[in-house]
């Protein structure tokens, strides 16, 4: 075993009413890559945040390289050597590449030199980068690997990773890994942050599971599965989704040729997207993030109108109908970003609940709304999807992320849909609320609805989809039956990794 | 250090208290106004808040009360359906000289008829004219994108124009002697908008405004109109989501403003005002965004804001005319008004909270990158 590089004893840190790490403590080694694992709230980015001074904990002390360390501000943390990448980037569209890593250094230096080191960088690691290239024309990937590059040039000793590899596909995670394990090679200690089991099994050395703040076991995940150290996480046992029947019953939802461009600035344009869905069926729309998943949630909620053959309900053309008239019909959708898309934060849960139950549960009757009718659709939702809230009264932004999400899902389940469109279902959502989530959209199928699955997450959709198709650039590949597709297709299918030829070329 | 720390919950105590402090802060502020321009601070703020209500002249300044608080609280009912949507009508000044102007100009084609139908009618020209003014800057801001905060604005210093123009052209009282200025319509029984419970100063307009008050309540509080206005203001995406169209809520909010402007407008010519002529307006339609916010975008917040605004006028009159204070002192107390509660508007979405000092000893701080060189 290599050297301790970051000794963490005793760390406490408590929030009102909340405490986010109690007594916390282990080791990372230098050449290695330490797992970081457990639930949302379990702790970890308060720990991430202290370590990376970010955060000052009330207790507690931090050895780094065997020398006391208390960093006050990230950029102390910068020069004793620890670097991170966040899960969000803060990267600039409109700058290039060069610029963007410009921006984040101390003193940085001149550009056309930077260029050179970050070409140099990129070509020694594996990890393909044109640094004259605006970052606004990047994939996920590629950004992931401007943060990289970022901290890279600065050579750390210990580097953080949080959720690296949510948006990127399986032929970009492989870049990845083999960048991160050259770089664990050359002494680099790496403490790797990740809800996927199975890639820490393929990465880490190490792992330790915290669990509402506390350090609650260290495994070896090269020899532990998965499914125990799930367990850890959730302290319990762990319910594999069950489905009870598979469709094939006739198709409710037609998609045909729909082509429209994006409401949003650098949004994505549907090109030519055509499937359709049929009752008692889960069908799984794959893709890394950006790549029109946005807009094709937008085109069949009825917030982005389009002809009115490119979208049918049961036969029936609806591709100009508002929002509130497809719920009507049958078509619900539950959209990505659950606060301030699916719910409006600074307003209660009844009021969210009526947001989209008004038609359907007849919440408003002559313009008047039922506020009585409301609560107790709200609480139907919270008691059915085990939302943990104080009350239907309270605002939605004072729920957990999980909590909020099972809201957000259960109040259009409960509306029982005869078409469903869930967009990231579980983005995000802790593994048991996740569990919840997946076995509540395959309930609804065997009981006859038709659901759209759209999600990043490939374990996720393979769990539950009985077809899968691939969002690419705004196309979408034809659906195949998703039993026995392996994850090379599934990587094909969804474009492969970008600039994958240049990374074989120097390895 | 003081920190300010996002509650989960926003504080519906707070909602209440912070419209007093601005008030109590505004006087306080007020005060060391007053006594830098060398006046008695106790005195001046007694003149402009108690005086006007009990003072010695009060049987005079009480009606003026009402009538000073009906066009606001009307107008800022109506503005407040678009600012809680974020639609910005700032131009209501200009859509109660239309509404005055066009509900003078469909009452004095009948003159002198003396139908009882005349003022309903009236009142009727004088909303359509208001909403007709307020559509403008809705159409274009739903055709081309324009910005209704400038084109509203803006359609104020063309309305004071056409005002102009009506006094000396087409509206002038031909028996006028060619004075500006249109017949006195409050000495015309069939529109005058007289006092309707002697010595109250209780108009139709204060009538109306007492209504709007009620409907905006209901409106907000149980209708799929108000949860549309509150939730696109909350949260534009949520609202599309839930089906809200952006456009037609523009013109419901606009047009709505613009109605209840304009028939403010018309309530105040044929009463109070009496004529079209060159000043007729005020700064009513302006001052209404302030009752609006004072009010917290609340009916019953704008009603309060409403009274206290007038009380801050009479007052801020007496005052200028007691104590000569200049009109500029008077009008940057009201100002203080409005900044003091949108200061405070921080207290009910966060709270304060005392932070000490950072515990780490300084050198180890410094320590750390040297450390790693």
């Amino acid at each position: 075993m290599s050297d301790v590089l970051l000794a963490i004893r005793g760390l406490t840190k408590a929030y009102p009413g909340v405490i986010a790490n109690s007594d916390v403590s282990f080791d990372i080694r230098s050449a290695s890559v330490h797992a970081l694992l457990g639930e949302n709230g379990a702790g970890k980015s308060t720990l991430v945040k202290t370590i990376y001074g970010l955060v000052r904990p009330d207790v507690g002390t931090m050895a780094l390289g065997g020398r006391p360390y208390a960093p006050p501000e990230p950029r102390a943390a910068r020069a004793a050597g620890v670097a991170m990448v966040f899960q969000h980037f803060s990267l600039f569209d409109a700058l290039d590449v060069a610029e963007n890593i410009a921006l984040g250094m101390e003193n940085p230096p001149p550009l056309r030199d930077l260029a050179a080191r970050i070409t140099e960088v990129s070509h020694e690691y594996g990890l393909p980068l044109d640094p004259r290239r605006s970052v606004g024309d990047l994939s996920a990937g590629e950004r992931q690997r401007v943060e990289i590059i970022r901290c890279l040039l600065q050579s750390p000793r210990l580097l953080i990773m949080d959720e690296p590899t949510s948006v990127l596909t399986p032929q970009e995670v492989e870049i990845l890994f083999r960048t991160l394990r050259q770089l664990r090679d050359e002494g680099m200690a790496i403490l790797y942050i990740s809800h996927k089991l199975e890639e820490i099994r393929a990465l880490c050395e190490e792992a330790t599971i915290l669990r509402g703040g506390r350090v609650v076991a260290t495994c070896d995940p090269r020899v532990t599965s998965a499914r125990r150290m799930a367990e850890m996480m959730v302290g319990g046992t762990l319910r594999t989704p069950a489905r009870t029947s598979v469709g094939g019953g006739e198709v409710v939802l037609e998609v045909a040729s729909l082509t429209a461009s994006s409401p949003r600035l650098h949004g994505t344009a549907l090109r030519d997207v055509t499937f359709s869905v049929s009752r008692g069926e889960v069908l799984g729309i794959g893709g890394v993030a950006g790549n029109g998943q946005d807009e094709l949630l937008l085109a069949l909620s009825g917030e982005m109108r389009t002809a009115p053959g490119m979208v049918r309900l049961k036969g029936e053309p609806v591709g100009t109908c508002r929002p509130s008239e497809r719920r009507a019909r049958g078509l619900l959708c539950a959209p990505e970003e659950r606060n301030g898309h699916a719910s409006a934060p600074d307003m209660t849960l009844t009021e969210n609940a009526f947001l989209t139950g008004r038609v359907r549960e007849g919440l408003a009757r002559r313009g008047l709304v039922n506020w009585g009718a409301a609560t107790r659709f709200a609480e139907r939702i919270i008691q059915s999807f085990d939302v943990r809230t104080p009350g239907p009264g309270v605002a939605a932004r004072s729920l957990s992320g999980g909590n909020l999400q099972k809201f957000v899902i259960g109040r259009e389940i409960l509306q029982r849909p005869e078409v469903l469109v869930v967009n990231q279902p579980t983005w995000g959502v802790d593994a048991a609320a996740a569990a919840a989530i997946r076995q509540a959209l395959l309930d609804l199928a065997s009981q006859g609805a038709a659901v759209v699955v759209v999600s990043q997450d490939l374990d996720e959709l393979m769990e539950i989809s009985d077809r899968f198709a691939a969002l690419n650039e705004g196309r979408l590949s034809p659906a195949r039956p998703a039993r026995g597709l392996s994850v090379e297709e599934i990587g094909l299918l969804l474009g492969g990794a970008h600039g994958m030829e240049v990374a074989h070329a120097h390895h | 250090m003081i920190v300010l720390e996002k509650r989960p919950n926003p504080s519906r105590a707070w909602a209440f208290a912070t419209p007093v402090l601005a008030v109590i802060a505004t006087m306080i502020a007020g005060g060391l106004l007053f006594a830098a321009l060398g006046k008695d601070p106790v005195l001046a703020i007694r003149t402009i808040f108690w005086d006007p209500l009990f003072g010695d002249f009060a049987s005079y300044t009480r009606p003026q009360l009402l009538i000073k608080a009906g066009p606001l609280i009307l107008i800022a009912v109506g503005l407040s359906f678009g600012f809680r949507a974020g639609i910005w009508n700032i131009g209501a000044e200009g859509q109660y000289i239309l509404g005055a102007l066009t509900g003078a100009a469909v009452g004095l084609a009948f003159y002198p008829t003396e139908s009882r139908l005349v003022f309903p009618l009236m009142v009727a020209a004088g909303a359509l004219g208001g909403i007709a003014w307020a559509l403008i800057p809705a159409l274009l801001k739903i055709r081309f994108g324009t910005n209704e905060i400038l084109v509203s604005l803006m359609l104020v210093y063309v309305a004071t124009n056409l005002l102009a123009y009506a006094a000396l052209g087409p509206l002038q009282n031909p028996e006028g002697m060619g004075f500006p200025g249109s017949r006195n319509l409050s000495q015309w029984l069939a529109a005058a908008n007289l006092e309707l419970f002697p010595g109250t100063g209780i108009h139709w307009g204060v009538i109306a405004a007492g209504l709007a008050v009620i409907v905006a309540h209901v409106l907000l509080a149980r209708h799929v109109f108000g949860f549309a206005v509150r939730l696109a203001g909350q949260s534009p995406r949520a609202a599309a989501f839930a089906g809200v169209s952006p456009s037609r809520l523009v013109l419901a909010c606009m047009a709505m403003s613009g109605g209840l402007a304009g028939a403010a407008g018309l309530f105040e010519v044929t009463g109070p005002a009496g004529q079209i002529s060159i000043d007729f307006n005020v700064g009513y339609g302006f001052t209404a965004i302030i009752v609006a916010f004072l009010g917290r975008l609340h009916p019953v917040g704008i009603l309060l804001a409403g009274l206290l605004m007038a009380l801050t006028y009479i007052g801020g009159e007496m005052a200028q005319l007691q104590l000569s204070l200049p009109a500029a002192a008077i009008q940057l107390f009201q100002g203080m008004l409005l900044f003091f509660l949108l200061a405070m508007d921080v207290l009910t979405q966060f709270r304060l909270r005392w932070k000490g000092a950072p515990v780490v000893p300084a050198p180890a701080a410094a320590a750390a990158p040297q450390e790693a060189s």
